[in-house]
């Protein structure tokens, strides 16, 4: 490279002295916009590191002077955003459940805030649009185990099913032929009986027997015509629901092994005012009594 | 001698192509006050688009109890812009792409048939800098007073000046910037807001933004907006033909050009005197002399200096004037314009215009005050309820947009045996009869269940029906049932 700096006979502006095959790059300055903004950023960067969280350490990193922290604005916008509902939350854990319908600024809250609840704490087991699954009930039906009332939803969300809680409601479905109380054949006759009570069936000798084996070990908690009782959370065996599935041999394992699904309880773990939301909004779901 | 009548200026066009090197510090332009037509016209326009501005906010329009009575507010809250009689929902933005259509095309004919009539009269940048080259003038003296006063070393007059001159164009800022807000709400009640510091935040940084990018644009970089900034300068060349109006120099007249004693005589020389009176009234600091060139904003400030040296030197007016591209070699200085309004070019856009503003007006005028959504619920897709019978969840989503309360009724129609019932709403039976608030969206949850040995197979065509119950204007909205497979 020469010493003296060489200027382009077109342009007149200075080369960097480079040269490839004739063809001589110029040398032309940055505009003076664009140095200063470069040179602001610079001095952004330096301040953005005294003041905000910037530099890993070997266990931590540099806190900052303005004490931000991303996890603490989310806190800050929570707590926010609960106090800016504080009246609302208030009203609703005052009130009847049953009365909140009447109040509709107040139902509508209550269901916007059961609806993201719901989809926080319940859709894993429940779905996302709350159909259930075999095991889950679908909780926009009108089939209802444990009562369909709001208050009644209320205390199942509350204080869930067998769960840990004291107040939790139980009921069991034993295991009939592991505890060797039925017979394979006394469990298959009662599962025909079963069928036969919302189809047709062929065997109608085995419905027979069936029925008795149910009116001795079942009636006592599903009732003399199978309607179900909700005392013990025991299903209608007659309708068109089923909680685990309608196939024959479903119903055979649940007879011979027992079903005892568990509904945690939420009172340790959500406020009166969230499970109350989210009684109304399962309620409103379309099956609500 | 020099025709002593007219003053012989040494002015340099700063911005003619020749004088403009790259990376170079810009000169600062020092526009010469001109006399004339044009310069009255650009000050009845300046006032009548300042007023507009500044006005359009403070007229009442009556909308009764539920709406802001306000005639032009872009309510942001509350979604929702309203124009005199016009009041327009998110959902009906395209209006605003007609306007930017309509906006688009006028500017299109304007600049075919007039060049840059919206540059150089009625733009905001060319409003505004004419403002602030008023103060300017007002607080430092014309021309050659502020050249004086830029060279002049400094002293409590020249920084008494400054500051006066930089404090009038921030007032005028912030009065800019603080008209600018009171489109957003209701006028009186921000105005007292915003003076005892109750406004939101955003309307003071709004006036703030405003208010620096007024001073900037208006008072320090002027014509750079225009000759770097903007991209309509680069589109003109498009729009403009040799039929189109624009500021020309009569170079035929006018040259040779060259210094003219009085009682010369004119023979054998051009009608340009070589004055500079021109190049010293431009705020774009070019020479018009050398034909239409991208900076040329056709203010027409260079028509009137021309005019008023052509009048003392006795020669007829318009040696700079409105012409035509084949004016530019007519020597004739007594040349008639001869104007061709009607070309396939303006038919085009006025053709366009006609139809976009005909298609907005009839939409308009026959928008609906009734809008309804029906929205199937997807997660589940049906509900298989104990008696077997299937059940369909849907939204409903109707949108009163008259400022009054009003009753619809909702009905199903198209499903043997089905019943239909509004979450929350009358029991199951009764007539579904639902009350939207004036100007209101409100939102119904719609359950509708049939037998399953009634469907005709996995979907099921039916029509949701809503019905105002006074006027009985009516939205029909087609929708599915959806049940198991058969």
């Amino acid at each position: 490279m020469s010493d003296k700096v060489e200027k382009d006979e077109v342009s007149g502006t200075d080369t960097t002295g480079h040269e490839w095959d004739g063809i001589k790059e110029l040398d032309t300055p940055m505009p003076r916009w664009w140095l200063w903004t470069m040179y602001g950023t610079i001095i952004w960067a330096i301040g953005y590191w005294i003041v905000m969280p910037a530099w890993p350490l070997i266990s931590s990193h540099t806190a900052g002077f303005l004490g931000y922290s991303s996890r603490g604005s989310l806190e800050q916008e929570l707590a926010d955003a609960t106090a800016a509902h504080a009246e609302d939350r208030n009203a609703l854990v005052t009130m009847e459940l049953s009365a909140v319908k009447n109040n509709s600024q107040l139902y509508q809250f209550a269901l916007r805030g059961g609806k993201s609840a719901f989809a926080v704490n319940c859709s894993q087991c429940h779905g996302s649009g709350a159909q259930g699954a075999p095991g889950f009930p679908n909780l926009n039906d009108d089939d209802w185990l444990w009562g369909g009332d709001v208050d009644a939803i209320y205390e199942t969300i509350k204080y869930g099913i067998r769960s840990d809680h004291d107040d939790t409601r139980i009921g069991e479905m034993p295991a009939f032929l592991t505890d060797e109380m039925l017979t394979k054949e006394q469990i298959n006759d009662a599962a025909e009986y079963i069928l036969s009570l919302s189809e047709k069936r062929e065997d109608m000798a085995a419905v027979d027997r069936g029925q008795d084996v149910f009116m001795e070990n079942c009636a006592a908690c599903h009732g003399d015509k199978a309607k179900g009782g909700r005392d013990f959370g025991a299903p209608n065996l007659t309708d068109a629901i089923w909680f685990y599935g309608k196939d024959k041999d479903v119903i055979l394992r649940t007879i011979s092994r027992g079903r005892n699904n568990v509904m945690p309880a939420w009172v340790d773990r959500l406020d009166d005012a969230t499970i109350r939301q989210l009684a109304l909004y399962v309620h409103s779901l379309g099956g609500g009594e | 001698m020099v025709n002593s009548s007219v003053e012989n200026i040494d002015v340099r066009p700063v911005n003619k192509k020749e004088n403009r090197a790259l990376f170079e510090k810009r000169e600062k332009i020092q526009p010469k006050k001109a006399r004339g037509n044009f310069r009255r016209l650009k000050w009845i326009i300046m006032g009548v688009t300042l007023a507009i501005y500044y006005i359009t906010p403070w007229i009442r329009w009556d909308r009764g109890e539920s709406g802001p009575d306000q005639a032009v507010l872009v309510d942001l809250a509350r979604e929702r812009f309203y124009f005199f009689f016009i009041e327009l929902w998110p959902q009906e933005v395209y209006y605003i792409t007609g306007l930017l259509i309509l906006a688009a095309i006028s500017l299109f004919l304007v600049t075919s048939l007039f060049g840059r009539a919206w540059c150089g009269y009625s733009c905001p940048q060319t409003v505004w800098t004419d403002l602030f080259i008023f103060v300017e003038r007002m607080v430092e003296g014309d021309r050659n007073a502020r050249l004086k006063l830029d060279k002049a070393p400094t002293s409590v007059s020249k920084f008494g000046k400054r500051l006066l001159k930089h404090s009038i164009w921030i007032v005028i800022g912030v009065l800019t910037g603080g008209a600018w807000v009171f489109y957003f709400a209701d006028a009186p009640t921000l105005l007292r807001e915003l003076f005892t510091f109750e406004a939101p935040v955003i309307a003071y940084s709004s006036v703030a933004v405003l208010t620096a990018t007024t001073y900037v644009f208006g008072g320090l970089m002027r014509e750079q907006v225009c000759t770097y900034m903007c991209p309509w300068p680069r589109i003109q060349g498009a729009m403009v033909d040799e039929d189109t109006l624009t500021v020309t120099y009569h170079s035929a007249r006018g040259e040779p050009r060259g210094p003219h004693k009085k009682g010369e005589s004119w023979t054998d020389r051009g009608h340009c005197i070589d004055c500079n009176q021109c190049v010293a009234v431009c705020p774009m600091g070019i020479d018009i002399r050398d034909g239409l060139q991208l900076e040329c904003i056709t203010c027409a400030l260079c028509i009137d200096a021309c005019n008023d040296v052509m009048d003392k030197i006795d020669l007829p007016r318009g040696l700079i004037g409105y012409d035509t591209h084949a004016g530019q070699f007519d020597s004739n200085p007594e040349r008639k314009l001869d104007i061709r309004f009607i070309r396939p070019r303006t038919i085009a856009y006025g053709l366009i215009l006609a139809l976009v503003g005909a298609v907005m007006l009839f939409t308009l005028l026959n928008r609906s005050v009734l809008d309804v959504n029906v929205i199937r619920d997807r997660n589940p897709l049906f509900v298989t309820l104990s008696d077997g019978s299937i059940r369909n969840g849907y939204t409903v989503k109707i949108l009163n947009k008259i400022h009054e309360t009003r009753q619809f009724q909702i009905e199903v129609v198209g499903l043997k045996n089905a019943q239909a019932w509004i979450e929350s709403g009358p029991p199951i039976g009764l007539p579904m009869i639902v009350t939207v608030p004036a100007d209101a969206l409100s939102s119904y949850k719609l359950f509708i269940s049939a037998p399953a040995q009634n469907l005709p197979g996995k979907t099921s065509d039916i029509d949701v029906v809503v019905t105002d119950f006074k006027s009985n204007e009516r939205d029909i909205q087609e929708t599915s049932f959806k049940g198991p497979e058969k």
